[in-house]
C-alpha cells in the first residue's frame, strides 16, 4: 500500500538519514527472511530517516545531529534537500506510521528543535531497510507486507517514501440528524450495519420507538452514544441475557432444560452471595475489584482483553491493552504496581500457506504482542510478573491478549460520589480520530477485510503520558481533589462521562475537548478512544490546585462540563445542543436479549487402546509442546524486577530458568507489613474443547493451587474471570459458555473463593470458526509471611517427594489426549475437600516444613515432577505404583487438587501428621542426575535431568 | 551524625526513583526526589546536597535514543546548576537510564566538555541481542577504579539488569585501554565466582566492550552503571541464595559512607 499522496512540494523539506544505530533491527529482519524463502536476499541494513519541514542550513543540521540525532560512536548522518527519484537507490523499503497514529518521537523532536534554538519545524520519520542482494520489487513488496509494515497503523514505499506531516484530517464539524422514526425494519438493520453500530434489530426498534415518543429523530451524536453504551463490550448483554438452555447427554438425549436468569447473576454474583469474606472491599462495582491487603492498604486487580486490536496490529493492540487495564486500576484510585499477561497464539511453525487471508502469521503476532506488552509495561515501571502462553490452531486468526494490572491504595481512599455542581474534568492525551468504534468493533466477528474497514480502531499508546497521569492522580487522590474518577476506555468520553453522570445527569461541551487537529465532528469528539485519558469529577474550589499539579506533571487538563442533577445526558457543541437524552434510557433502555443455548456432554469412555507405549517419548512430546516448553525468551523481555519487591519470579531454580506456579512480590508501599502479594492463573482451553464445565472448575482449582504453592493463604484468595468466546448468538457456543460458567461457579463455591472482577470478550470468530472457548481465571492471594514464600523447583538431593491429593482416571481432555488426537474420557472434577489439603499445605509452608511445592495439572504427575527436577537440576527416583493402578493414569492423569511437595527427611513426621486425614503418598527420593519413574516394577521414564531441561528449553521462541 | 543529603532527579518517564530512595535511605542518606523542572526553576537547589542520583526508567520514553533528551535537559536547563555542583566536588550517580543520560550528556566522557556531547568517545547502544532483557548479573569493581568507594566492595554485587540499550561501546580501539589506564572503568560484568565474563552471554548480558557495566569520571566523582543494585536490598530479594556482601545494598552503603 504505497502512498499516493505527495507532500513533497515544499522545497524546504529536508531528508535526514542516520545510519548505523539500527543494526539490532536489521539483524531481526535478516533472521526472518528464510521464513519467506528469501534467505538469498542477504543481509538487511536499517536506517533512521527524519523529515523536517524547515529552513535549516548545513551548520544548523550538523548542530542538530551532533546534539540530538547522531550517536558519535555508532552512527553517521547525511541529509539532502532535493531528492528526485529512485534512480541509483539500492533496493529498499521505507516504512512510516500513518498520519493520526501516535508517534511521540516526532513530537519530541519538534519540541527539541525549539529547545536547541533552531527554527520550529514539522517533523516526520520513517525507517529505511536496504537489502544487499538486490531483490526485485515483487520481493520487496512481499518483505514489506510480511515483515516490515503493519498496514493497520503503518504505510510503506519501495524506494523513497514521501513524508506526511501531522495536520488537520477531520471530517466535518457538523452534527447530523438521522431519520429513524419512519424507517422500516430492513432499513433500520441496514442503518446499524452501515454506520458500524453493531446494534441488533431489537435494539434498533427500541430506539425507533423511543424517538417516536420523544417526537423527533436522533442526532448522530445520540445514535452513536446509544450504540456505544448498549454495545456488548460495555453492557455485557450476553452475560445479562435470559438464556433457554438445553442440556444433552453424550447420546443426544435431553438431560434437562432450564432458563438461566443471566449468567452473571447466577454463576458469578451467586458465588459472592455465599462466599462472604470480610476482606472484600469492592466487587464488580468499579473498574477493578478491590480487596483488603493490610489494615491500611487495599489491593485492586483487573484483567482485560485486547484481542481484536492485537489481531490487526499486534504491537499497538497489546500496547494499548496494557495502557487500558492500567487506567482501570487508576479508575479505582489505586497506584498500579504490577502487570500480568496471558497470551494465546496460533502455532509458531504454521506453514505460510495455511495462514488465512487478512491474518498475520502467528510468529509475527507473537513478536508484536510481546514487544507491545514489554514496551508499555517496562516504560511505565511496572513489573510484568505473571503470565502464560497457550498455542493452538484455534487462535491463528483470533489471538487472545489478556492484560492484567494490580494496584495498591490506602484503604478507603477511593471517592465514588460526585455531587451536583462538580466539574467534569478530562486529563491526559488529546483527542483525535483514534480508535473510533472500538467498543462496537470488538462486539463483532473479525473478517478478511476488517483491517481495511476498522483499522482506525487500533492505536499505539504513549506510556510516558500515562506515567504522568499515574503520578498526578495519586497526588490528587491524596489531596482529595476529586470526588469521582473513571478511565476513558471503549466508547471514549461517551462511556466515561455517561457512566459518571448516570445518577446525577451531566452537561458536556464537546468544543472544550482538546484536540490533536481541527475539524472533528461532534460525534467523533465524543466517541474517540484516544489513549491515556481519564475523567475526574472536581469540586470547583479544588480545580486550581488540580491544575497546578497537572502543570507539574505535564498533563493537559480541560473542564468539559458539570454534573447537573437533572438525570439527563446533555451534550453541547459550539453553543448548540447536539444531544439530550434521559440517563435512564441511555443506561437501561436496551432490551434484555433472550438467547438459546445447548450443550452435549462429551463421551466419558476412555479411547480404546493407548497410542503411547513409551513414557519417555510421551514425556518428551509434552515437554516440547510450545504451551508447556520454556517461555524464558518472552519472559526476559519484560522487566519483572522494577519496584524492587519481587520475591518469587516467573523463572525459578539455581539457573533461574525453571517454571514457577505463582509469583510473589512485596509492594514498596507495604514494606514493613510483613505481607506479600501472590498472583497466579488457571487456564486450560484444550480441556474446554472436551468439557467446558471441567475447564471452568479446573481453571479455578489451578489458580488457587498455584497461589497456595507460592505461599498464599487459601482463605485469602480472590478470583477474576475472563471469558473469551465465539459468537454467543449461536446456541452451541453459548451452551459451552454456560457450562464453563457453571463449572467455575461450582468450583469457586467448593473452594470458597470469591470473584472480584471479570470481563468477557465475545465474537472471537473468523470466517465462521470460533476460538476454543477460553476461560482465564486469575487469582490474587495474600502471603501472610513475607519470609515464607514457596517455590516449585527441587532443592536438595536426599529429600523426599510426596504427592498430596488422590489421582483418578481423569485423562478426558488432557494435554496427552490432545497431543495424540484422542477424544473421550472422564474429565477432572473439583471438590470442596481439596480446600483442606490446601490449608494443610499452607500450615506446613508457614512452619517451614516443606522445601518446595508444585501443582500438578497439564501433563499430570509425570510432567510436574519433571518440571521440579529440571528447574532444580536434581534427579529423582519415583515409584508411582500406589498412585493409580493404570501406569498411564498414574503418570499423566490430570486430576485436580494435587500438589507435589518436597520434604526434608527430618520433617517427614511433621508433614505426615499434618496430613493424617488427607491423601498423602510418598513417591520417592531426590538425587542423582536422572529422573526415574516406576510402576509395578516397570521403568516407564528414565531420562537425564540435563536432557529433559534441554528438551524443555529447546522449543523456545 | 548528620545524614548526607542526596537528591534524586525525576524526569518524565523516570520509574525506579522510589526504590532508589529506599536504598539510599536504608544506607543512611537523607533523600529527596526532585522533578527536573523544579531544579530548572530554582525551587529545588542542589546547594547543600552531597550527591545527585539519576535513577532508572525511561526518561521521555527513550525517544531519539535512551537518555538523549534527559541529557539535553542536563546540558541546557540544568547546565549551570549541575556544572557548579560537580565543580564543587559533588558526586553524581547514574543508574541504568541515569547512566545513559550521563553518557549522552558528555558528563562521563573523556576530555570532552559537556557543551560538546557530539564529540564523545563512549556510548550505550542497543543490546547485542537486539531487545530489552531482564536478568540477574554479577558486577565487580574494576581494579584501579577512580571511584574509591567502589573499591571497598568485598565481592561482586548480584543484581538485575533490565534494559534494551545498555551495550557499552567506544570509538576507536584505544579508548578502552585509555579508560582503564585512567581508572575510568568502574564496574565490569563477571561470572558468579568473580572470574572474567570475557564477553560471554549471559554473564555479559548485552555485549558490552570489555565487559564494562559502568564507568566514572577521571576524579571518580561521577559514576554510572547499568545494573540495578537498588533491586537487591534484602536477602529475600535474591532469586538464589548469595552471601550478604553480594547484596546491592552494600553498594549504596559504600556510596553513602563516601559522602
Amino acid at each position: 500500500m504505497a502512498s499516493s499522496i505527495s507532500y513533497w512540494t515544499a522545497s524546504t523539506v529536508i531528508r535526514l538519514e542516520i545510519r548505523g544505530g539500527l543494526g539490532h533491527r536489521a539483524r531481526a529482519v535478516t533472521a526472518q527472511l528464510p521464513f519467506l524463502g528469501l534467505a538469498a536476499i542477504g543481509a538487511c541494513e536499517a536506517t533512521a530517516v527524519y523529515f523536517l519541514d524547515a529552513d535549516l542550513d548545513d551548520d544548523a543540521l550538523e548542530f542538530l545531529c551532533a546534539r540530538l540525532l547522531r550517536d558519535p560512536v555508532t552512527e553517521t548522518a547525511a541529509w539532502m534537500r532535493d531528492p528526485r527519484d529512485n534512480a541509483g537507490s539500492p533496493a529498499a523499503v521505507e516504512v512510516a506510521r500513518k498520519r493520526g497514529v501516535t508517534d511521540t518521537e516526532t513530537r519530541v523532536l519538534e519540541n527539541a528543535l525549539v529547545r536547541l534554538g533552531l527554527p520550529p519545524a514539522r517533523a516526520a520519520r520513517a525507517t529505511r531497510y536496504e537489502f544487499a542482494g538486490a531483490p526485485g520489487d515483487e520481493d520487496l513488496h512481499r518483505i514489506a507486507r510480511n515483515l516490515l509494515c503493519n498496514a493497520t497503523t503503518e504505510r510503506y514505499a519501495v524506494g523513497w517514501l514521501q513524508p506526511e506531516f501531522e495536520e488537520g484530517a477531520g471530517h466535518s464539524s457538523r452534527c447530523e440528524t438521522i431519520p429513524v422514526r419512519d424507517l422500516t425494519d430492513v432499513r433500520l438493520a441496514a442503518l446499524s450495519r452501515d454506520r458500524g453500530l453493531a446494534l441488533s434489530l431489537d435494539e434498533m426498534q427500541v430506539i425507533r420507538q423511543a424517538f417516536r415518543d420523544f417526537g423527533r429523530d436522533p442526532t448522530d451524536v445520540e445514535l452513536e452514544t446509544l450504540a456505544q453504551t448498549w454495545s456488548e463490550h460495555c453492557q455485557h448483554k450476553t452475560f445479562k441475557a435470559r438464556i433457554r438452555f438445553r442440556h444433552e447427554d453424550p447420546q443426544g438425549r435431553t438431560i434437562g432444560t432450564e432458563t438461566i436468569d443471566g449468567i452473571f447473576d447466577t454463576c458469578i454474583r451467586a458465588v459472592n452471595c455465599e462466599v462472604a469474606k470480610t476482606w472484600l472491599v469492592s466487587v464488580f462495582e468499579d473498574d477493578a475489584g478491590v480487596i483488603r491487603f493490610t489494615d491500611d492498604l487495599d489491593l485492586a486487580f483487573k484483567v482485560e482483553t485486547h484481542n481484536h486490536p492485537s489481531a490487526l496490529d499486534p504491537f499497538g493492540g497489546a500496547h494499548t491493552g496494557v495502557g487500558g487495564v492500567v487506567r482501570d486500576v487508576l479508575g479505582v484510585s489505586a497506584r498500579p504496581i504490577a502487570a500480568t499477561d496471558v497470551l494465546c497464539f496460533g502455532p509458531p511453525d504454521l506453514p505460510d500457506a495455511e495462514v488465512p487471508a487478512g491474518t498475520l502469521h502467528p510468529r509475527r503476532i507473537r513478536a508484536g504482542v510481546v514487544r507491545g506488552i514489554g514496551d508499555y509495561g517496562n516504560k511505565l515501571g511496572l513489573p510484568t510478573l505473571s503470565g502464560a502462553i497457550v498455542y493452538d490452531r484455534g487462535y491463528v486468526s483470533n489471538p487472545l491478549v489478556y492484560c492484567g494490572c494490580i494496584g495498591i491504595a490506602p484503604h478507603g481512599a477511593h471517592p465514588t460520589a460526585a455531587e451536583v455542581g462538580d466539574l467534569v474534568v478530562a486529563l491526559g492525551g488529546r483527542t483525535g480520530l483514534d480508535g473510533l468504534h472500538g467498543a462496537t468493533f470488538s462486539s463483532a466477528d473479525l473478517a478478511e477485510d476488517t483491517r481495511e474497514t476498522q483499522g482506525s480502531a487500533v492505536q499505539i499508546g504513549d506510556p510516558i503520558l500515562e506515567k504522568g497521569l499515574m503520578e498526578l492522580l495519586g497526588q490528587a487522590r491524596d489531596e482529595q481533589l476529586y470526588t469521582a474518577v473513571t478511565d476513558c476506555g471503549a466508547g471514549g468520553f461517551s462511556s466515561a462521562i455517561g457512566e459518571m453522570g448516570e445518577e446525577l445527569g451531566v452537561e458536556v461541551h464537546l468544543d472544550r475537548i482538546r484536540v490533536k487537529y481541527p475539524d472533528l465532528a461532534p460525534w467523533e469528539l465524543w466517541l474517540s478512544e484516544a489513549q491515556e485519558r481519564m475523567v475526574v469529577a472536581v469540586p470547583p474550589a479544588r480545580l486550581a490546585r488540580l491544575q497546578a499539579l497537572a502543570d507539574h506533571w505535564e498533563v493537559e487538563l480541560s473542564v468539559l462540563g458539570k454534573f447537573t442533577g437533572d438525570r439527563e445526558l446533555h451534550i453541547r457543541h459550539e453553543g448548540r445542543t447536539v444531544g439530550r437524552l434521559p440517563m435512564d434510557f441511555v443506561h437501561h433502555g436496551w432490551p434484555r436479549p433472550e438467547l438459546n443455548a445447548f450443550h452435549r456432554e462429551p463421551s466419558t469412555c476412555d479411547p480404546a487402546g493407548t497410542p503411547w507405549t513409551d513414557g519417555d517419548q510421551a514425556l518428551k512430546t509434552l515437554l516440547t509442546h510450545p504451551s508447556v516448553a520454556s517461555k524464558e525468551a518472552v519472559i526476559r523481555t519484560f522487566d519483572h524486577e522494577v519496584r524492587g519487591g519481587t520475591l518469587v519470579r516467573p523463572l525459578t531454580g539455581p539457573c533461574q530458568d525453571g517454571p514457577a506456579d505463582g509469583v510473589v512480590f512485596e509492594p514498596l508501599e507495604a514494606a514493613g507489613s510483613g505481607r506479600a502479594v501472590a498472583v497466579a492463573q488457571g487456564i486450560n482451553p484444550m480441556l474446554g474443547l472436551h468439557d467446558p464445565y471441567a475447564m471452568g472448575g479446573s481453571a479455578v482449582d489451578e489458580a488457587i493451587r498455584n497461589l497456595v504453592c507460592a505461599g498464599a493463604d487459601p482463605d485469602h484468595i480472590a478470583l477474576l474471570d475472563n471469558f473469551c468466546w465465539g459468537n454467543p448468538t449461536l446456541p452451541d457456543r453459548l451452551g459451552a459458555l454456560v457450562r464453563a460458567a457453571q463449572g467455575c461457579r461450582d468450583a469457586a463455591l467448593a473452594l470458597q473463593a470469591p470473584f472480584i472482577s471479570g470481563k468477557d470478550s465475545l465474537y472471537n470468530e473468523y470466517a465462521g470458526e470460533p476460538i476454543p472457548g477460553t476461560l482465564l481465571i486469575s487469582g490474587i492471594g495474600i502471603v501472610p509471611d513475607v519470609d515464607r514464600c514457596m517455590t516449585a523447583h527441587a532443592k536438595h538431593s536426599g529429600s523426599l517427594l510426596f504427592v498430596l491429593g488422590d489421582t483418578r482416571a481423569e485423562l478426558g481432555g488432557s494435554l496427552l489426549h490432545c497431543l495424540y488426537g484422542l477424544s473421550g474420557g472422564v474429565s477432572p472434577v473439583t471438590e470442596a475437600a481439596f480446600g483442606n489439603r490446601y490449608r494443610a499445605l499452607h500450615g506446613l509452608i508457614r512452619s517451614g516444613s516443606v522445601l518446595s511445592a508444585h501443582d500438578a495439572s497439564e501433563g499430570g504427575l509425570a510432567l510436574a515432577a519433571v518440571e521440579m527436577a529440571l528447574a532444580g537440576r536434581v534427579g529423582m527416583d519415583l515409584d508411582l505404583t500406589a498412585v493409580h493402578a493404570d501406569p498411564w493414569h498414574a503418570l499423566f492423569s490430570e486430576s485436580n487438587g494435587r500438589i507435589l511437595i518436597e520434604v526434608d527427611p527430618e520433617a517427614v513426621g511433621v508433614v505426615t501428621d499434618a496430613c493424617r486425614d488427607l491423601p498423602l503418598l510418598r513417591l520417592g527420593r531426590l538425587g542423582g542426575e536422572r529422573v526415574l519413574m516406576r510402576h509395578e516394577g516397570t521403568v516407564h521414564v528414565d531420562a537425564a535431568v540435563e536432557a529433559l531441561a534441554a528438551c524443555w528449553r529447546g522449543a523456545e521462541m | 551524625m548528620t545524614r548526607p543529603r542526596v537528591l534524586i532527579l525525576h524526569s518524565p518517564g523516570t520509574n525506579r526513583d522510589a526504590e532508589t530512595l529506599r536504598a539510599l535511605e536504608l544506607a543512611g542518606a537523607e533523600v529527596e526526589i526532585a522533578h527536573v523542572r523544579d531544579v530548572r526553576a530554582g525551587s529545588v537547589s542542589l546547594v547543600g546536597c552531597r550527591a545527585v542520583v539519576l535513577p532508572g526508567g525511561f526518561g521521555y520514553g527513550d525517544a531519539l535514543g535512551a537518555g538523549v533528551l534527559q541529557a539535553l535537559d542536563l546540558t541546557t536547563w540544568l547546565q549551570d546548576a549541575v556544572g557548579t555542583f560537580v565543580g564543587r566536588g559533588g558526586r553524581v550517580l547514574g543508574i541504568c537510564n541515569g547512566f545513559q543520560t550521563l553518557v549522552k550528556s558528555g558528563l562521563l566522557d573523556d576530555g570532552c566538555e559537556p557543551a560538546k556531547p557530539g564529540n564523545r568517545a563512549v556510548t550505550l547502544t542497543h543490546n547485542e541481542r537486539g531487545h530489552f532483557e531482564c536478568r540477574w548479573v554479577h558486577m565487580a569493581p574494576a581494579a584501579d577504579c577512580a571511584a574509591d568507594w567502589l573499591r571497598g566492595l568485598s565481592m561482586p554485587i548480584f543484581c538485575p539488569v533490565a534494559h534494551g540499550e545498555g551495550r557499552f561501546l567506544t570509538r576507536g580501539s584505544d579508548t578502552l585501554n585509555h579508560l582503564a589506564a585512567q581508572g575510568r572503568i568502574a564496574l565490569r560484568y563477571v561470572q558468579a565466582d568473580g572470574g572474567a565474563a570475557a564477553g560471554s552471554y549471559p554473564h555479559n548480558p548485552n555485549g558490552s566492550a570489555g565487559d564494562v557495566a559502568g564507568i566514572c569520571s577521571p576524579d571518580g566523582l561521577v559514576v554510572g552503571f547499568m545494573p540495578h543494585p537498588e533491586d537487591h536490598l534484602l536477602s529475600r530479594h535474591s532469586p538464589v541464595p548469595v552471601p550478604v556482601d553480594a547484596m546491592g545494598f552494600r553498594l549504596f552503603e559504600a556510596f553513602v559512607e563516601a559522602l
